[in-house]
């Protein structure tokens, strides 16, 4: 156990590695930089600003000299934001983003997962009907929309909550909610989905002829092991909403850090990128190894690590 | 009685399974069946087609075209003469939902398709292997997790000139990695079971096990994704047209329909509303197409 | 059973973590909440770019002079200016106030200011507005020394300026936020950390800065040092750093915000029948700018037919809800004239008329009658709902009345920068605002290797009258040559106006006194709250 986590580790390092690699190229690669404004700038301010911003370094040394800064921990100064550094930054916007992503992500599996079992157990019928339209609607209806009709009904037509901006409880729950439809959507079908392969294996019926009573078998027989999908698609979709949804949070004027990963790029500001990257291919990674480490506690049966295929 | 030779015949052999049983079929002829007697099932089938006839012959139907434009019939709520109203320049907008159904049907149908293959063939192959090749694969799926997809949007964008494919590229990059993982996951768990134990034990090959055992086994979640991943596909097209990337204005997709009816959400709802249902009431018919479909390929319930 | 507890736990820890934002409610005063624009790039006035930070910067600073609502320069932080009689010495003499903190603004802190400015270290990008000022360009390009910068403390509340050459608009120069001052003791102190701490953010405007929440608020109280305290009845001043339009616009519409700079225009119908929309003058226009050195449009005539086959009137009418204004000319409206004391554009009138027959004929005579023969044509817009319904109307109109199919192209705004600034497009949508309240910010934008002329237009004659402009402080010699000049680059269509811009919000009703000048930098001063 001990050198399959230490070998995921190492991995999980190459990872980082790349991705920071090839996002820093790519970055460089499209047209425009941090100050590539509209008014034409005299060119001797212009030099004297990438003097300033190291960037007319050579790529590769202004390559090497985030790479140092990085093991350092210290993710640079924003080029847009003067004065602020990454780190800051997200150690500001991050826990907003936090905050509203476990908000949805619980939402989703206490809402989720008893609705895909009950659309299993009772297949077919008005239950699961009304299960499978609501579901649909989940994924079909884009975040923003629903966000919009929400802030249109709740805030405006009724006033019973506020439209935007993060300052209290009431103010968590329009966004939570609109977060929360697509998730909770593709977690109550996979469950479902789930549920119904593994009710039709044999050994359920072993249980049931044993004589075990029906919500025994249903915990911990059947459930355990038609999470595995699920947890599956929790683990990156975790990674995605903790780190911020762009849509959400720019609508309701969310302080968050979903929306930096966006801005950022529009905005050329190189470290920024960098550093909101690393910090969500680092969460990415990091969940997709808790989710292998949680399958063999659903099913003793799977074997990570490998061995030797016939 | 004297028992001889004679005394015994043999007995008329008789075909008992003539006319009482069925004839035996092959799995895909058993599966089609099945979903022939979903009626649901069916009904989602016949809405895609309907739509996918619309959006093909639709538009040569009608007089006017998507992009002529009336200013001074802008904004006008559905009457007898614009059956969905007009835009903010006075397009009609059941042309342009009709034509947007084009684009649309097009990059759910292709998304799907590619989701279907490269997803779930990597994501099965990794898994069945498992071990290294295992870990090596999905670390690839992080690493393109993880890079920002907005940047290879904007380098496509200056690279190729604008249009559908760039969509299709973009999606080709991203789109699939969730199916690849799920599909992953699922297979460490069912390499472990007992049937297929039993399938390697009589030597089938692994190709035989990977294509007749395993995948089909995994199509509950496949089919899952791959319909509730299509609307992603749409509203990843809309973004991209948005930013520039895919079909240029005046041509639009139901995606682009949508989030310029957002924007008048609140002074007119209809403009919003009506291509939104068009990809609701397509999602619904392609969910219940899928369900149906999971239902007919599911190897246990076979009769 | 562990299973039921588990859920158990998950539902404790949500409530959990939707209490733990239990925060407390905002109570009212004399309070205006405002929306301007999302979180500033800065507040230090010398490196400021952005409409938002101007805003803000301009209720915590005061500079040398203000631009009033009528677009006229007017004293602010200096009581008077003398002008020598060559036009180019300015003496300002400053009246008495105090920064924030409580120590007195001096001339010392204008010099200083002002050469922090220009320094090459201080990269700022907006540098480039004390240009005027001898020295100035050649200390900011490190060829000359900061000592030969013309501009001078003589004593504590004396400031001479001395120019390359006589500049009429100087004065409303000194109204732009690059000039304001700083405190020269924080900022030599603190370096350019000074900006970023509200402790030191120390400021000689009607407000002070007490609460910066990044992405949330900057929060502002009066400034009981202010020379002209009296006159400010307003408490508080809250900006709410909302990112996008839209949200604050629900937040306006929720009671959350007391104004709102440039609503959605799909929600203009709907604001002005509810009475929700206010309008005033502001210096900036929209025009799609001709690449003259590439064809079709390296032929006057063609660009000519081009413009006057866009029906303007319908665009402003439909599509942006007669919230803007048609225009005809280059130098749009709110600039007015000093000596007649007109409105600038409403006095030079329209030069050119939307006309299709016209319009035909010349594209006829250019050589593509009916639009045969011309090389395809692509117009590009960067991302953005409005630029692309004016694109879609126009690329109708072009179709309809010229016969000539345009392609559209949008590019992600700093890609399409690129492809303006090397040349590589047609025709491309462009919009230019004001950096000072004198048609010359205007003027020489078309000069002949411009530094923003990206259509690199040229035209000799034209720059022969602008440099007239820019030698005499005789307003009505300047005035005269403007507006001839403006009437070449129209005869040539150097670039297509669409539109002026009008500066449209959303106030609540119960604010009064709000000014919004032509630049649509916000004067907070006079506000008042009333029930």
């Amino acid at each position: 156990m001990l050198s399959y986590t230490l070998k995921r580790i190492l991995n999980a390092v190459v990872v980082l590695w790349l991705v920071i690699t090839i996002t820093f190229l790519l970055m460089h690669a499209i047209p425009g930089g941090p100050f590539t404004t509209e008014k034409n700038l005299p060119p001797a301010v212009m030099k004297n600003i990438e003097a300033r911003y190291k960037l007319n370094d050579p790529l590769w040394k202004q390559y090497t000299d985030y790479m140092v800064n990085l093991t350092k921990f210290d993710l640079g100064p924003s080029f847009k934001y003067q004065g602020r550094t990454v780190n800051d930054i997200i150690g500001e916007s991050f826990p907003v983003s936090f905050h509203l992503g476990m908000n949805s992500i619980l939402f989703s599996i206490i809402i989720g997962v008893p609705a895909g079992v009950i659309s299993a157990l009772k297949r077919n019928k008005w239950q699961d009907r009304l299960i499978m339209f609501l579901t649909t609607l989940g994924v079909a209806v884009p975040s923003f929309v629903l966000a919009s009709a929400f802030i249109h009904v709740f805030a405006i037509k009724l006033a019973l909550l506020p439209a935007a901006m993060w300052n209290g409880f009431e103010y968590q729950i329009l966004p939570s909610i609109a977060l929360a439809g697509m998730p909770t959507s593709f977690i109550a079908r996979l469950t479902r989905s789930s549920m119904l392969d593994v009710l039709g294996q044999d050994y359920i019926k072993t249980a049931k002829a044993k004589g075990l009573a029906n919500y025994v078998i249903m915990y911990r027989h059947a459930l355990k092991n038609a999470l595995i999908p699920v947890v599956t698609y929790i683990g990156p979709m975790a990674a995605g909403i903790l780190t911020g949804s762009f849509v959400i949070e720019t609508l309701f004027a969310i302080p968050g850090l979903g929306r930096h990963f966006v801005t950022s790029i529009y905005n050329r500001d190189y470290t920024v990128i960098l550093g909101v990257t690393i910090f969500y291919s680092f969460l990415i990674v990091a969940l997709n190894m808790v989710v292998d480490l949680i399958y063999p506690l659903l099913d003793p049966r799977i074997k990570l690590g490998g061995k030797k295929e016939g | 009685m004297q028992l001889t030779k004679d005394s015994f015949l043999p007995v008329t052999r008789v075909n008992a399974e003539q006319g009482t049983s069925r004839p035996s079929l092959t799995y895909w002829q058993d599966a089609w069946q099945r979903l022939k007697r979903n009626k649901v099932a069916m009904l989602g089938l016949y809405i895609i087609i309907l739509l996918i006839l619309a959006a093909v012959f639709g538009p040569l139907f009608s007089g006017t075209s998507y992009s002529d434009q009336d200013l001074l019939q802008a904004n006008q709520p559905p009457s007898g003469e614009h059956w969905f109203g007009t835009d903010n320049l006075g397009r009609d907008l059941f042309i342009r939902v009709l034509y947007g159904a084009r684009i649309s049907l097009a990059i759910g149908i292709v998304a799907s398709l590619l989701n279907f293959t490269v997803g779930v063939v990597y994501g099965g192959i990794a898994g069945f292997i498992g071990g290294k090749t295992d870990r090596i694969m999905m670390n690839i799926v992080d690493i393109l997790y993880s890079v920002p997809v907005l940047l290879y949007v904007i380098l496509l964008m200056v690279v190729l000139k604008p249009g559908l494919t760039n969509i299709f590229i973009a999606l080709g990059i991203a789109y699939w990695l969730q199916m690849a993982r799920i599909v992953r996951g699922q297979m460490l768990v069912i390499k472990e079971q007992e049937y297929v134990l039993a399938a390697r034990t009589i030597g089938a090959g692994k190709w035989r096990i990977l294509l007749r055992h395993l995948i089909p086994n995994c199509m509950g979640a496949i089919i899952v994704t791959m319909t509730l991943a299509i609307p992603d596909a749409i509203f990843t097209e809309a973004f991209l047209s948005f930013i520039g990337l895919g079909v240029s204005a005046p041509m639009a997709s139901w995606g682009v329909l949508a989030s310029e009816g957002t924007n008048s959400l609140r002074s007119y709802p209809f403009q919003l509303l009506f291509p939104a249902l068009a990809i609701s009431i397509t999602m619904l018919a392609f969910n219940f197409l899928g369900d149906g479909l999971r239902d007919a390929l599911d190897p246990r319930m076979r009769r | 059973m562990s299973k039921k507890w588990i859920i158990l736990g998950l539902i404790m820890m949500m409530l959990g973590t939707l209490l733990a934002g239990c925060g407390g409610s905002s109570s009212k005063e004399q309070t205006v909440r405002v929306y301007m624009g999302g979180e500033p790039e800065t507040l230090d006035p010398a490196k400021i770019t952005g409409v938002p930070e101007g805003n803000y910067a301009q209720a915590m600073f005061e500079g040398l002079t203000e631009v009033d609502k009528d677009g006229l320069t007017v004293p602010a932080a200096a009581e008077k200016w003398d002008v020598s009689p060559d036009g180019l010495v300015y003496t300002f003499h400053l009246r008495a106030n105090k920064w924030s903190n409580g120590e007195p603004v001096t001339a010392k802190d204008f010099e200083f200011a002002w050469k922090r400015l220009l320094k090459p270290e201080t990269a700022a990008e907006y540098s480039y507005m004390l240009f005027p000022v001898k020295g100035a360009e050649a200390y900011n390009s490190g060829k000359g020394s900061v000592d030969e910068v013309g501009v001078k403390a003589l004593d504590d509340n004396t400031l001479q300026v001395t120019l390359e050459k006589p500049t009429a608009y100087f004065p409303s120069v000194c109204a732009h936020s690059s000039t304001y001052p700083v405190n020269q003791k924080i900022v030599e102190a603190n370096g350019d950390k000074w900006a970023g701490d509200v402790a030191t953010l120390i400021g000689n405007g009607p407000f002070k800065l007490t609460e910066w929440t990044h992405s949330s608020k900057l929060v502002m109280v009066k400034n009981d040092q202010y020379w002209d305290k009296d006159k400010v009845k307003l408490n508080k001043v809250e900006w709410l750093l909302v990112e996008e339009v839209a949200t604050a616009l629900s937040m306006f519409e929720n009671n959350q915000l007391d104004y709102v700079d440039l609503p959605p225009m799909t929600e203009v119908e709907r604001l002005k029948k509810e009475n929700k929309l206010q309008f005033d003058k502001i210096e900036g226009s929209y025009y799609y700018e001709f690449n003259t050195k590439k064809a079709p449009f390296d032929n006057p005539k063609v660009r000519r037919a081009f413009a006057m086959a866009i029906d303007r009137e319908a665009i402003n009418k439909n599509v942006l809800h007669d919230v803007h204004k048609p225009l005809y000319a280059w130098v749009p409206y709110g600039f007015t004239n000093p000596v007649t004391k007109k409105d600038f554009r409403e006095e030079g009138g329209d030069l050119f008329k939307g006309n299709v027959e016209e319009a035909k004929k010349l594209l006829a005579e250019a050589g593509y009658p009916d639009g045969k023969g011309l090389p395809p044509i692509t117009l590009l817009y960067n991302t953005n709902e409005n630029h692309k319904a004016i694109a879609e109307a126009i690329q109708e109109m072009w179709k309809k009345n010229l016969g000539v199919s345009v392609e559209l192209q949008n590019q992600e705004w700093k890609v399409f920068l690129g492809t303006r600034k090397s040349g590589d497009y047609q025709v491309a949508r462009a919009g230019w605002n004001a950096d000072y309240t004198d048609p010359m910010t205007f003027g020489d934008y078309l000069l002949t290797g411009g530094g923003n002329n990206y259509g690199r237009y040229s035209n000799p004659a034209y720059d022969k009258l602008i440099a007239t402009a820019q030698s005499t402080n005789d307003q009505a010699v300047r005035m005269q040559a403007m507006h001839d000049a403006d009437k070449i680059a129209m005869d040539d269509m150097a670039i297509a106006p669409i539109y002026s811009y009008s500066h449209y919000y959303c106030l609540n009703p119960k604010v009064k006194g709000l000014i919004s000048p032509p630049t649509a930098i916000l004067n907070l001063k006079y506000i008042t709250i009333q029930d």
